[in-house]
């Protein structure tokens, strides 16, 4: 081992250093991208609506993920405490990823659906008000602040540069999604949004459809958390990998 | 560099190099360590060779043994549904009355029900079933929807004006936003309702108002309907809080609690461990 | 000012070194080394308590925790390893910085402007979030021009060296501060939504964010918080004991080793997640594999004191700067294990992670920090010592038994939540509710911050001991038995 070369040729030790540091991450990342199988083939999987994006930043925000895992571990425990183990493709439209690190509270994959609106509403202004043992911080804020929503098809548009899908259609009618979103509770006058988007949830969760805020593009986003893909109708043989 | 440096106190030799007065010596790398490396690479080969590892741009090497972390949870869920078979074949079988007349059943049910209601159901109705405002207590003989064995099971599989088709379904009108009463009406039925369980007296012209436009649903006597997920209105229990301007709040434009459906969530065994867990926490009928 | 040195051989001209940016970077480290404590041990509280959320945007849990990471890792230690790299290529190339005092300044205030941002941001509810890598694009974009102007800086003055050979201390700071540059920017790699507005959108989606997350995530430890560590530990360690480097052969192998192996370990952190099991068994037995190349780096510190053991009874700054080793060998023995799937499967989204994380960052990171200003100030203001070597030893003890309180309440808090999780009854049932589970946690967090206030009150009492030696104090106290100040030559 002549290490002298180096020692003596700060260009050569830079070259060597970058080189020796490439292999690793080049060796692990790329194959992401191109085996097919990293991304299990599930239907269901859909882009975001504009309110759950704007509520999903809100998640990123406040730094949720720093204390709320959403990732189910193929653990017997896990599936029976939060369900079905999370896939790679329930995530694949998530810029950033938020599966975190800690669970300082519970696992949150598939939170969406397992409590009611108004619950989530009570437990962000003060969550002590129903979970007296919670340590997590009260977020009355929310519910205050109008949701600022004026550039949400730059928001949209930013995502498809990015690889999110989002047709014309979605981008040229994403302010009136996302107001339609909360502003009604009937199906029917929400046709064009749940074609665009199957499965939203709708609704006026903060409970006031008059208003706009920051509470109903959170809880709009947790309500949809884990809901989209259908584990009776999808083979799982196939996903092992 | 030609001639050889020694270190002084071990009488090693040094590399004959010096930067700011450091010297570096030419010890020998220590046998253990560089035996302990080769032992850890030898081992990181053998876990190579037997699990899943090395990738190409398209596949990926399987290992031998055909180990997969989601294979493994399938071949563990299948042993514990195999372990849980019988119990599972008996409450498929048994209805929740049956499970809670059969002491063996029953202590199954209320050793799976706790936790299931402690993770999924404590969040809105606390720890226990004591309730919370909004969110109805357990632990008495109140319910809005029925409190036998039969009922709760039903409210719990399929929630109350949730997604599910065959959720439980009511809507109390908004009484002044829809104009049906004026906002003096509306103080005035709060006072009769206030006036039916014994506080405050009754006014004919409450009385006129309650019958007109109340008792389709909670009853002349305003004990509630629990067909309808009607309250009963005597027994002094107020899900969103009590006194005047609550009753009349709730009669001009009323909250409606809303549980989700547990049928697709829970599975068929969970949602009787947990419907059982419910009636026998101290109100069930 | 600048501290003057004349080649071996006298008679060549003298070099003068620029250590006016050094002194900047020094009284930085020490700041932002209190506020990073400080904003820890707030939100240390605010999890035994959360009442001190306050219910306010700008002090929640979410948003000060990574005001905390960055101000440790990045501004903390960030200044110290510029502070060092600074001083130690200046002396170890006998010649001063390239580009001058200058672009040196420009490192030194471009880094403090980083952080500001960076920190303002996250209180103000700006983040990219990423752990770790939380600073929004155009943070990110200040930042890679200040890290490339520290980048020319640094391998300027290698180029600009008078000694034949590159001392051993520089390879680990060349790697870190090259590494640092690519991981950082293909981690941040983001697409804003409009150029006046701070949100921007990660390029990368999911599963593949994910590892390219942690690859960042674990290489800023093994290339920030190690190798710039490990750059400072060669130098230190030889010049504060006066002792030659161990072995010179293990220093070639363990470095090379280091930083090839180091990159693979990401996926350790997403072990049975929707990561492939093939990148988890990668990013395990790398990890593993990574032991002994991380051990090199403690046998090299811990064995130059061969011959010179004596001087720990005496020298309060050697103590820090062996211990801080001592730790070092400690969280890279827990790392791999950690690291191993049946282990992980109990230890990840628990404490048991915070204390792995702290025992390094306090114990190796903050200690070896400590010996570096202990080292540093009275040479840079060219003071005979430190104003009180006691003082540095009750800096020493208390924090140390902050870090014990620390790591032993995060392994019971750990590994009691991780077996919780999993604990089934007789009949086959979860015995526990998760919300039990965090009851649970509350007497082990108290004891967390307690611990936490004890590390924050010793590095009070360093702040007055730094101060009072700039200024050019001597406490009169009792010296050691053989005080190095008093015998100088020692040995």
């Amino acid at each position: 081992m002549n290490n002298e070369l180096f020692e003596k040729n700060v260009v050569l030790l830079a070259i060597a250093i970058l080189v020796t540091v490439s292999i690793g991450g080049l060796v692990q990342l790329v194959p992401l991208y191109t085996m097919e199988q990293t991304i299990e083939k599930v239907d269901g999987i859909r882009p975001y609506t504009p309110l759950e994006q704007a509520g999903r930043n809100i998640y990123v925000r406040e730094g949720c993920y720093l204390c709320h895992s959403q990732m189910i571990r193929p653990f017997r425990d896990e599936v029976e405490r939060y369900g079905h183990y999370s896939l790679a493709a329930e995530s694949m439209y998530d810029h950033p990823f938020q599966w975190g690190s800690k669970r300082t509270g519970p696992d949150l994959a598939r939170v969406g659906g397992k409590y009611s609106s108004d619950w989530h509403v009570a437990h962000m202004i003060d969550p002590r008000s129903v979970v007296p043992e919670s340590i997590m911080p009260g977020y009355p804020f929310l519910a205050e602040k109008d949701l600022d929503f004026s550039d949400v098809a730059l928001h949209l548009d930013a995502l498809r540069t990015v690889g999110v899908p989002y047709t014309d259609e979605q981008i040229q009618k994403s302010t009136a999604d996302l107001k339609k979103q909360q502003s009604t509770n009937d199906p029917d006058e929400a046709e064009g949004l749940l074609k665009r988007y199957p499965k939203a949830v709708i609704g006026n969760f903060d409970g006031n459809p008059e208003r706009l805020t920051e509470m109903d593009a959170l809880v709009a986003y947790l309500q949809m958390l884990g809901t989209l893909v259908d584990f009776s109708k999808v083979n799982l043989e196939t996903m092992e990998r | 560099m030609a001639e050889v440096k020694k270190d002084a106190l071990t009488g090693i030799e040094t590399t004959g190099h010096e930067w700011d007065g450091i010297e570096e010596l030419r010890t020998p790398i220590p046998r253990w360590w560089m035996l302990t490396l080769w032992v850890t690479v030898i081992w990181a080969i053998g876990y190579w060779i037997v699990y899943p590892a090395w990738p190409s741009l398209s596949n990926y090497t399987k290992g031998v043994i055909g180990y997969s972390s989601r294979a493994e949870l399938k071949k563990e869920m299948a042993r514990v549904e195999e372990s849980r078979a019988g119990w599972k074949a008996k409450f498929q079988a048994a209805s929740v009355g049956d499970i809670a007349k059969d002491s063996d059943l029953l202590n199954y049910a209320m050793a799976g029900g706790r936790v299931i209601f402690a993770d999924n159901c404590a969040p809105c109705h606390a720890a226990g079933g004591a309730g919370t405002k909004g969110y109805p207590t357990l632990v008495d003989d109140d319910w809005l929807w029925g409190g036998t064995l039969e009922a709760i099971e039903k409210t719990i599989r399929f929630g109350i004006r949730g997604a599910h088709e065959d959720t439980r379904e009511s809507q109390m009108p908004n009484f002044l936003e829809d104009e049906t009463l004026t906002k003096e009406q509306v103080s005035t039925v709060a006072d009769y309702v206030l006036a039916l369980g014994g506080s405050g007296s009754a006014s004919a012209a409450g009385k006129a108002l309650f019958e007109e436009n109340c008792t389709a649903c909670h009853g002349e006597d305003g004990k509630g309907n629990k067909e309808l997920g009607a309250p009963n209105l005597i027994d002094a229990i107020w899900l969103f809080g009590e006194g005047k301007d609550r009753v009349a709040a709730q009669v001009a434009k009323p909250k409606h609690g809303v549980m989700p459906a547990w049928q697709g969530r829970l599975n068929g065994v969970s949602i009787k461990q947990v419907s059982v867990y419910v009636h026998s926490l101290g109100g069930g009928k | 000012m600048s501290e003057t040195a004349t080649a071996p051989g006298g008679g060549q001209a003298a070099v003068e070194y620029i250590d006016d940016v050094v002194k900047k970077f020094t009284i930085a480290t020490t700041f932002w080394g209190v506020v990073g404590f400080l904003v820890g041990v707030v939100i240390a509280l605010q999890l035994a308590f959360p009442v001190l959320n306050l219910d306010l945007e700008w002090t929640t849990f979410g948003r000060l925790r990574p005001v905390h990471t960055s101000a440790v890792i990045f501004a903390f230690g960030g200044n110290i390893l510029f502070a060092t790299s600074y001083y130690i290529v200046q002396r170890t190339c006998r010649a001063p910085l390239f580009g001058g005092a200058g672009l040196a300044n420009f490192t030194f205030w471009g880094y403090q402007l980083f952080i500001v941002l960076a920190a303002s941001g996250y209180v103000l509810g700006i983040s990219q979030g990423k752990e770790y890598a939380e600073p929004e694009w155009y943070v990110d974009i200040w930042l890679t021009i200040v890290w490339v102007a520290y980048l020319v800086v640094f391998a300027g003055t290698l180029l600009k060296r008078k000694e034949p050979h590159i001392y051993v201390a520089n390879w680990f700071f060349l790697a870190f501060i090259l590494t640092v540059a690519m991981l950082h920017i293909v981690n941040a790699l983001a697409v804003p939504v409009s150029f006046t507005g701070a949100k921007s959108y990660i390029v990368w989606a999911g599963v593949q964010d994910a590892l390219t997350q942690w690859w960042y995530g674990h290489n800023a430890v093994g290339f920030f918080l190690t190798a710039g560590f490990l750059g400072m530990m060669y130098y230190l360690i030889p010049k504060q004991a006066e002792r030659p480097v161990y072995s010179y052969r293990l220093s070639v192998v363990h470095f090379w080793t280091l930083v090839f192996l180091y990159v693979w370990a990401g996926p350790h952190h997403l072990h049975y997640t929707a990561l492939p099991d093939w990148a988890q068994t990668l990013g395990m037995t790398f990890s593993v594999i990574l032991w002994m190349p991380s051990w090199g780096g403690m046998i090299n510190g811990i064995m130059t004191l061969s011959g010179a053991w004596h001087k720990l009874r005496t020298d309060p700054v050697l103590r820090f700067m062996v211990t801080s080793v001592a730790f070092y060998g400690m969280s890279t023995f827990e790392g791999p294990a950690m690291s191993i799937k049946a282990v992980n499967s109990l230890s990840h989204y628990t404490d048991w992670t915070i204390g792995h994380v702290h025992s390094g960052a306090l114990g190796w990171v903050a200690f070896v920090s400590f010996g570096a200003l202990y080292f540093l100030v009275p040479k840079l203001w060219n003071r005979e010592r430190l104003y009180s070597l006691r003082m540095v030893t009750h800096h020493f003890w208390i924090a140390t038994l902050g870090i014990v309180l620390y790591i032993t309440s995060m392994w019971i808090s750990g590994i009691m939540q991780g077996l919780m999780w999993r604990a089934y009854d007789s009949l086959g049932f979860l015995q526990y509710s998760f919300i039990e589970t965090v009851e649970a946690m509350h007497p082990y967090y108290v004891i967390r911050a307690l611990g936490g206030v004890l590390f924050l009150l010793g590095s009070f009492i360093m702040v007055y001991n730094l101060w009072m030696t700039a200024k050019g104090h001597l406490k009169d106290e009792d010296v050691f038995e053989e005080a190095p100040h008093a015998a100088a030559a020692g040995a």
